[in-house]
């Protein structure tokens, strides 16, 4: 009896001496949909984790939970970070928008930012990057480089940020080279290697010479270069290892200073909800190097569009151009406004198939 | 849309290296299950193979040192599964759980130095002449060896449950463990062989996917095959055979919804990728209709004294 009651007090004193501790410090709470050994778009957000820490140090502590399936489960995570106190909680993927606005409501005290979504509310912000402007990068070194016109392109899900990417790389790779033709598998996970190796195969087999991703992990890569003569972009980082080929470029996603200037913004007290879509220019988006399996003059012209996209002179989405059942959808030199760009769940004239509803 | 495209012999080619790492898992699981214990840490040794072979055979460039060392990675950690319910009586379930979260996070642990790494190729069988045959020779001789271990593997199984004293003890074990002890065998230990045995078959099944069909190394990779494998061995209804069939329809089914996809097919995307599950459960269940049910002491704990 005594000696419980001992233990008791301690547990109790315990709990007082870390809680007195914690007030001190901003604690930052990261969910991911992958593992952060995935080499691509969860790696990156956990590149930005460490970020935060190396920036305040002792001022916050930051947790993190990975492979958090989109739903549910989703839910009860963030519920359980909130419960140990975190003030900021991440939520990295498309798929925890809903659980993000559910949890939000219940911890009106703790700040929420949700990547890739559009549901906002007092306490909750969303923010995602212009990948489409590093698509149409890719998209332009894709139609100048393919021989078989064949370009594959692995999808996750049919949500408006992956539609986007699609019509952006058409776009540019159509412009490139007229001639040229998209082969579209939905793969339905954000993270599987088998599966996305063998989707790439699939591709690969159906003579596709140039391979983009939208999954998160380095397999397509490895299927590629196990093919051979195939080329393929590093997606979300940057996925070097497989430079020169197959990998010509990547999209990096840069997560470091938005997470830094959020956290700071707790600190200070400062923090509002908002709604942050940046792209090349600010940094959010970067384009890996361009590797030299690629031919200068290609080089030149890609590394020329990509700083028009940067400066603002030029937008991935500019008009003349038509969604994919003839009906017109930008004027000539019209460009697309956010709206339409954040909700996008057309293909434009060119691409074959029906995006799955 | 175009069929066309789709290359019928480069299909079935790449359906069996699909249905590989499957078949290797769920067979292993049909033995430790035909011995009356339940493993759900198939997921577990899966990635521990993965990462195991996966290491081995880059630090010492051999791909079947690395296959070896997948084997012995996995049943090290079934010995895990061993001590928590053959020695301790731990419940099944619970251990098998408890074996795939440890598995998960051991080999990411492990498979740290080696993200990005490419390991060296293990290379297909060529057969002068019977290779070259059309058709035939790509899609029957023309794979790496492990595919072929997978094939042989199931037909010794079978063979050995069938056919030899050492599988009708195994039976007897998982069927009725206190007959079985009442007649002299030793039911703890020929549990561990089989738990052991499952264990290396799901290293191998690892292994196969973070070296051959992959190949690379990433974070839990296995991504759900061990679930999937233990589904199988259920309504295979613990025949060697059928799980063969099963591992095949659903790799097949895989590959052919990715092709029928990027050929353009007008079936909707969701129909085609929730149809691997569904065809092979449905054509699994069919054929279980003769009423062969599970192991009759499948999960329950032995203890001598009982």
């Amino acid at each position: 009896m005594k000696f419980k009651s001992l233990l008791t007090t301690a547990a109790i004193a315990l709990g007082l001496a870390t809680g007195a501790v914690a007030q001190d410090k901003t604690k930052v709470g990261f969910v991911y949909v992958g593992p952060v050994g995935d080499g691509g778009w969860t790696y990156e957000h956990n590149k930005g984790r460490l970020a935060i820490e190396e920036e305040f140090g002792d001022k916050v502590e930051t947790v993190f939970v990975e492979s958090v399936p989109e739903g549910p489960d989703a839910e009860r995570v963030m519920t359980q970070m909130a419960l140990e106190g975190a003030d900021l909680i991440f939520t990295t993927s498309f798929g925890y928008m809903d659980p993000t606005i559910n949890v939000a409501k219940k911890f009106p005290n703790v700040k929420f930012e949700h990547a890739t979504g559009y549901k906002m509310a007092d306490n909750v912000s969303v923010y995602s990057a212009r990948f489409y402007e590093g698509r149409a990068v890719q998209g332009h070194i894709a139609g100048k480089m393919t021989e078989s016109n064949i370009i594959g392109y692995i999808g996750s899900y049919p949500i408006p940020e992956v539609i986007r990417g699609i019509n952006s790389a058409y776009i540019h790779a159509k412009k490139a080279n007229p001639d040229v033709q998209f082969k579209i598998v939905w793969a339905y996970t954000w993270f599987d290697p088998a599966k996305e190796a063998d989707a790439a195969s699939v591709l690969i087999e159906q003579g596709a010479d140039v391979i983009l991703q939208h999954t998160d992990s380095t397999a397509p890569q490895a299927a590629a270069q196990e093919a051979g003569n195939v080329i393929t972009f590093g997606q979300a980082s940057d996925m070097s290892e497989y430079a020169p080929k197959p990998r010509v470029s990547s999209i990096i996603d840069n997560w470091g200073p938005y997470y830094i200037a959020r956290t700071r913004a707790v600190m200070d007290g400062t923090w509002t909800s908002s709604n942050t879509w940046d792209g090349i220019g600010p940094g959010m988006v970067e384009i890996g190097e361009i590797s030299d399996a690629v031919p200068a003059d290609i080089k030149e012209e890609a590394l020329a569009l990509k700083a028009a996209l940067a400066d603002g002179s030029y937008h991935a989405f500019t008009g003349p151009l038509k969604k994919q059942d003839g009906s017109d959808w930008l004027a000539e030199g019209e460009v697309a406004d956010d709206g339409t760009l954040a909700g996008m769940n057309f293909y434009v004239e060119g691409l074959e198939g029906d995006i799955p509803q | 849309m175009d069929l066309g495209q789709i290359n019928p012999v480069l299909l079935v080619a790449s359906l069996m290296v699909a249905a590989t790492p499957l078949l290797l898992a769920a067979i292993g699981e049909l033995v430790v299950e035909k011995a009356g214990v339940l493993n759900l840490g198939v997921e577990g040794m899966m990635i521990v193979g993965a990462i195991s072979g996966f290491a081995i055979s880059v630090e010492t460039g051999s791909p079947w040192l690395g296959f070896v060392a997948a084997a012995i990675g996995g049943a090290v950690l079934s010995l895990l599964f061993v001590l928590l319910t053959q020695f301790a009586l731990a419940n099944q379930v619970a251990s098998g759980l408890a074996l795939t979260l440890f598995g998960l996070g051991f080999s990411a642990l492990m498979g740290q130095s080696y993200v990005g790494v490419k390991p060296p190729s293990m290379g297909d069988i060529y057969i002068p002449l019977i290779s070259d045959i059309p058709v035939i020779g790509p899609i029957l001789f023309r794979h790496d060896p492990i595919l072929y271990l997978g094939i042989a593997l199931t037909a010794v199984v079978w063979a050995a449950l069938k056919y030899t004293r050492v599988g009708l003890i195994l039976r007897a074990v998982g069927e009725n463990h206190d007959a079985a002890h009442a007649l002299g065998y030793k039911v703890i230990k020929i549990r561990i062989m089989a738990i052991l045995f499952g264990g290396a078959c799901a290293g191998l099944g690892g292994a196969y996917i973070s070296l051959i069909r992959v190949p690379q190394w990433t974070e839990g990779m296995t991504a759900g095959v061990g679930w999937i494998a233990l589904a199988l061995v259920v309504f295979a209804s613990w025949k060697p055979w059928r799980v063969l069939l099963g591992a095949y329809l659903f790799g097949g089914i895989t590959v052919l919804q990715l092709n029928l996809q990027a050929a353009g097919v007008a079936i909707p995307v969701e129909y085609l990728a929730m149809s691997p599950y569904l065809i092979t459960i449905l054509v699994l269940v069919i054929l279980s209709a003769d009423k062969s049910s599970a192991p009759a002491s499948l999960g329950r704990t032995f203890h001598a004294s009982h």
